[in-house]
């Protein structure tokens, strides 16, 4: 086993169809100096041949040599055979969830190996490209809406037809995170009515912007009050009552429902009861993407398709991402490749943990044989702030001029430049008077003529302008009228000069305007 | 009626088209139109004029008037047309600089026969013409100059730093003063070496002033410079005693100095300092800060994040018209809307080298001006973008703008991209831009550099999709 092995290996899991690796991956793996091992027949199920594989530049090889690789990829947590399988000083990295699964923990760390979870990168939008609960959300939440629109006897979006007219399905989904964004998103691009509710108001704009409409629990003002004199519970049951009933509305309304409340750490909140699911019609469905952490919806089976007395289906798959085998394992390889790019800096092929890093000390779930879990909470970056709030002060910033003063300025320059004008025009013979007159006024019609020009035109009106004050022109004409021959010379020059100026500031503004178009 | 009356009858209709090709060119849908009215009132004004110094020649039985007339223009007008058709739209703004050098010169010239043939006027009226030759040669020299130095800079053929004399804003004062003191002296006593050092200060000035502006505020200092060759020619007007002059003068240096006010605020600078040639002195950029380590991202991670991208938002800069990648981006913006990617442009009003510089560019290119959006209404949206593509721009995403009240550019409004979800900033290299600071943008967790030649790289992008 060379020192720059890498291994992605097949998944054991019962009806588990994604491989941590894909022909893409495999390319940019190689790109990072690894040289890379796939297990015959680990993409089968995700539609990834061996042979793609190796013309991506792997070398296919058996289950042994694949696991006794320096560096191993997979999905899913190993089974306590397959720990056992790695080599000494390798490093595992897959999904491990270390929070909930202690005691998967601890086995890692009765072996001289390093860990890394997959599912623990900090949320950080700096690892975002290797957050794999991000990506496999997003292709589970698109997958609940198939699997409801698969269940479901009826088009999503409604029609007008000469057989009479449809009625549009109405989704309500539970939880506008990653999952439930790209459901609404699904949803309504199928032609749906979406409706989305979210304790954080914030997400609002992000459901409407994906054709969702947002439900928001709206709760009695004294009850607001109450909780800023620190009743935060009794909010909260006002909260959760007025949700209560939202949920209880929307589900004698719509047709289909999909959950996807997660809170880490705990079970799932249950949102949708036995009567809610009761008061359904028969033929809607019910998505629970949560059925794994206990399910959001009362009745829900992990795993599990359940029809209710009242005709109800409700869905609790838990491998909605991996029903997209090829395309969730393109992006789950993605995220590893991403990691991977952090963990090898200098492309050669050496995997270097940086315990410093917050995203490398955050996946570390074991180093060495050793326990590294948890890590430490995440710094919020406020370093940078400090010396900047230092720096401020010690600017002398100008003593800031009060719009009162400004006025009196403003009223104080206008006077001083109308007694001028006047003073000008007062004392001037004829025809001075007569030529301010003419200026003033131009001048005033240019400021306005212009004053809502469109910021696109600012080009072609300065060239414009600019052919126009070549009106030049006509004052060194004029003067080619002299009989001193000097006179004549320079208007001679002036003219040649305005009339470039004329010719070529009109011609290139045409060529300009004939550019604009819009489709 | 006689060819003077003649005259004055055409110099009113001239006067009132000009009015009207300014108002057409404020809209799209009229432009075409304002250029038409523009021509027009040139056309009128320039006949009316050759009938009046074909009459006098007639009269005075001296044809070399006329033919001289004819000759220059005949010179001037295929040195026009030609440089016009060459031109290339990158190389626009060079091309305006020093066409606005050409009015300025030929109002130097005016200004001078307007001394070598001063009419024979008394008293204060006579007063009032020295006055006039004076400040039509100052204004004229000063736009000369400056147009110049606007067009080298902009041509690369000299450095675009700003120009740092000691005490430069008294020596600007200081010529400010000379100069009225020279004009009452020349009022008083017009000898003709008087004009010869007025001149020569004033092209200086000229100099100075442009030069010792930042490259980076250019198209500020354009607009300027064009709104003074329209005073010019307005001072000319006052000289020669004709009102069509006076008019379009006004015009021209009204809505050109307006022009700048409107680019002024946008930078938020002060207007009179720009006229003052004063700004860029403010200190140098902050003190070394230590932002972190930026991301590199490649042609293909790049095609990648837009193929998956819903919106994108391109924000140009003058890097884009240096690289030429205007053609490729405008295919970029093809084949994404082709997906069904919304794709927008968001145009700083600074961006590039000229006001309007980077929708003249993608006009070229024809991607259409209804998804070239400006600052103002693209700023809100960026937040909800996917993938904003910066391409060579720099100081106008700058964060560092709204955060960081001690940097040089605090306060200029910018593109907020770093709210999108993804930026990708095409960069040669990591060096500052042109107001010398410091980006963070580029060490942002959401920020990727993707190094080389703009256009190259969009190539690249457009290959891999």
């Amino acid at each position: 086993m060379s020192q720059s092995q890498l291994g992605i290996v097949a998944e054991s899991t019962p009806g588990e169809a994604r491989v941590a690796g894909t022909p893409a991956t495999v390319k940019q793996l190689v790109g990072l100096g690894y040289d890379v091992v796939v297990e015959a027949g680990a993409g089968a199920a995700s539609s990834f041949t061996d042979e793609a594989y190796a013309e991506a530049g792997a070398r296919v090889v058996g289950a042994e040599d694949a696991w006794r690789s320096a560096v191993v990829l997979k999905i899913n947590a190993p089974t306590d055979a397959e720990i056992d399988r790695l080599a000494e000083g390798a490093t595992l990295v897959s999904l491990l969830s270390p929070a909930l699964r202690p005691e998967l923990v601890e086995k890692l760390a009765t072996r001289p190996i390093t860990a890394l979870a997959m599912d623990a990168v900090p949320r950080i939008s700096r690892a975002q490209s290797m957050d794999v609960l991000s990506s496999m959300a997003n292709i589970a939440g698109y997958r609940a809406v198939i699997e409801a629109a698969h269940e479901f006897g009826r088009f999503f979006t409604g029609q007008v037809t000469a057989a009479g007219k449809v009625p549009p399905a109405k989704v309500l989904v539970a939880g506008a995170g990653v999952a439930g964004l790209a459901a609404i998103g699904a949803a309504s691009s199928l032609g749906a009515i979406v409706r989305a509710t979210d304790p954080r108001p914030e997400v609002a704009d992000q459901v409407k912007s994906i054709g969702g409409e947002y439900l928001e629990v709206v709760v009695a003002e004294e009850a607001k009050e109450v909780s800023s004199d620190g009743y935060a519970k009794a909010t909260s049951e006002a909260y959760d009552a007025r949700a209560a009933e939202i949920y209880s509305e929307q589900a004698a309304d719509v047709d289909i429902i999909v959950t996807t409340a997660l809170i880490p750490g705990r079970p799932a909140p249950r949102l949708i009861t036995a009567a809610d699911v009761a008061a359904m019609r028969p033929g809607s469905v019910i998505v629970d993407m949560a059925a794994a952490q206990g399910g959001n919806v009362e009745g829900s089976v992990a795993g599990e398709k359940v029809v209710t007395a009242n005709g109800v289906t409700i869905l609790g798959y838990t491998d909605l991402a991996g029903r997209l085998p090829t395309q969730a394992s393109q992006l789950f390889g993605t995220n590893l490749v991403n990691l991977l790019k952090l963990l090898t800096p200098e492309k050669d092929g050496t995997l270097v943990l940086d315990m410093d890093d917050v995203v490398q000390r955050g996946v570390t779930v074991v180093r060495a044989g050793e326990k590294t879990w948890p890590p430490p909470p995440v710094q919020v970056s406020a370093a940078p702030a400090a010396p900047a709030a230092a720096a401020a002060p010690a600017v002398p910033e100008k003593a800031p001029t009060s719009p009162a003063t400004l006025a009196r300025r403003r009223y104080a320059a206008i006077a001083v430049g109308v007694l001028a004008l006047f003073a000008v025009n007062a004392t001037a013979p004829d025809p001075i008077p007569q030529h301010f007159t003419v200026l003033v006024l131009s001048v005033v019609i240019g400021y306005y003529v212009i004053g809502k020009v469109a910021h696109a035109l600012h080009t072609p009106l300065m060239s414009v302008t600019n052919a126009i004050s070549g009106i030049i022109v006509v004052g060194a004409m004029l003067q080619l009228s002299s009989d001193d021959t000097a006179v004549r010379a320079l208007a001679f020059v002036a003219v040649l000069l305005a009339s470039i100026n004329v010719f070529g500031g009109f011609a290139v503004t045409r060529r300009m305007l004939s550019m604009f178009s819009k489709d | 009626m006689d060819a003077l009356s003649i005259s004055t009858a055409a110099y009113i209709v001239a006067a009132l088209l000009f009015i009207l090709s300014l108002a057409g060119l404020s809209k799209h849908e009229t432009s075409r139109q304002g250029v038409v009215y523009g021509i027009a009132g040139m056309a009128i004004a320039l006949v009316a004029t050759f009938v009046v110094v074909a009459d006098v020649a007639i009269d005075s039985d001296d044809a070399l008037g006329v033919v001289l007339l004819v000759v220059a223009m005949v010179i001037g007008a295929v040195i026009g047309l030609w440089r016009a058709r060459v031109v290339e739209m990158t190389g626009m703004p060079e091309l305006i600089a020093l066409l606005h050098s050409f009015v300025g010169l030929a109002a130097v010239l005016v200004g001078w026969n307007g001394h070598l043939e001063a009419p024979h006027y008394s008293g204060a009226l006579a007063d009032i013409h020295h006055a006039e030759v004076f400040i039509g040669v100052f204004i004229g020299a000063v736009t000369f100059t400056g147009s110049i130095v606007a067009n080298l800079k902009l041509s690369a053929k000299i450095k675009s730093a700003p120009l740092v004399l000691p005490g430069k804003n008294l020596l600007n004062v200081g010529a400010l003063v000379a100069f009225v003191v020279l004009t009452v002296w020349y009022v008083i006593d017009s000898e003709l070496w008087l004009l010869v050092v007025v001149t020569v200060l004033a092209l200086a000035l000229g100099w100075h002033l442009v030069a010792s502006i930042g490259g980076g505020d250019m198209p500020v200092v354009v607009s300027m410079l064009n709104s003074y060759s329209g005073w010019a020619a307005a001072a000319a007007g006052f000289l020669l005693s004709n009102d069509l002059l006076i008019v379009t003068g006004a015009l021209v240096g009204s809505s050109g100095a307006y022009l700048s006010y409107i680019m002024c605020k946008a930078m938020n600078r002060s207007f009179l300092s720009v006229i003052a040639g004063g700004f860029g002195i403010e200190a140098g950029p902050a003190g070394d800060t230590d932002y972190g380590e930026h991301r590199e991202i490649d042609a293909e991670g790049t095609a990648e994040l837009l193929r998956n991208a819903s919106s994108v938002v391109i924000t140009p800069g003058y890097g884009m018209a240096v690289a030429q990648a205007q053609y490729p981006v405008a295919d970029l913006t093809k084949k994404l809307r082709e997906r069904g990617v919304d794709v927008r442009f968001g145009i700083h009003p600074v961006a590039g080298r000229l006001p309007g510089h980077m929708n003249v560019l993608l006009a070229e290119a024809k991607v259409p001006y209804d998804i070239v959006l400006e600052m103002d209404e693209i700023n809100d949206d960026l937040a909800a973008t996917s993938v904003v593509l910066v391409i060579g721009a720099n100081d106008t995403v700058n964060p560092a703008a709204t955060e960081d009240p001690s940097s040089p550019i605090a306060g200029m409004p910018v593109l907020t991209v770093w709210e999108a979800e993804n930026v990708v900033v095409f960069k040669r290299s990591m060096a500052a831009g042109y107001a010398g600071v410091q980006n963070p943008l580029f060490f942002r967790e959401n920020t990727q550099m993707l190094f080389g030649d703009a256009k190259d790289r969009v190539e690249d992008i457009l290959r891999a999709l």
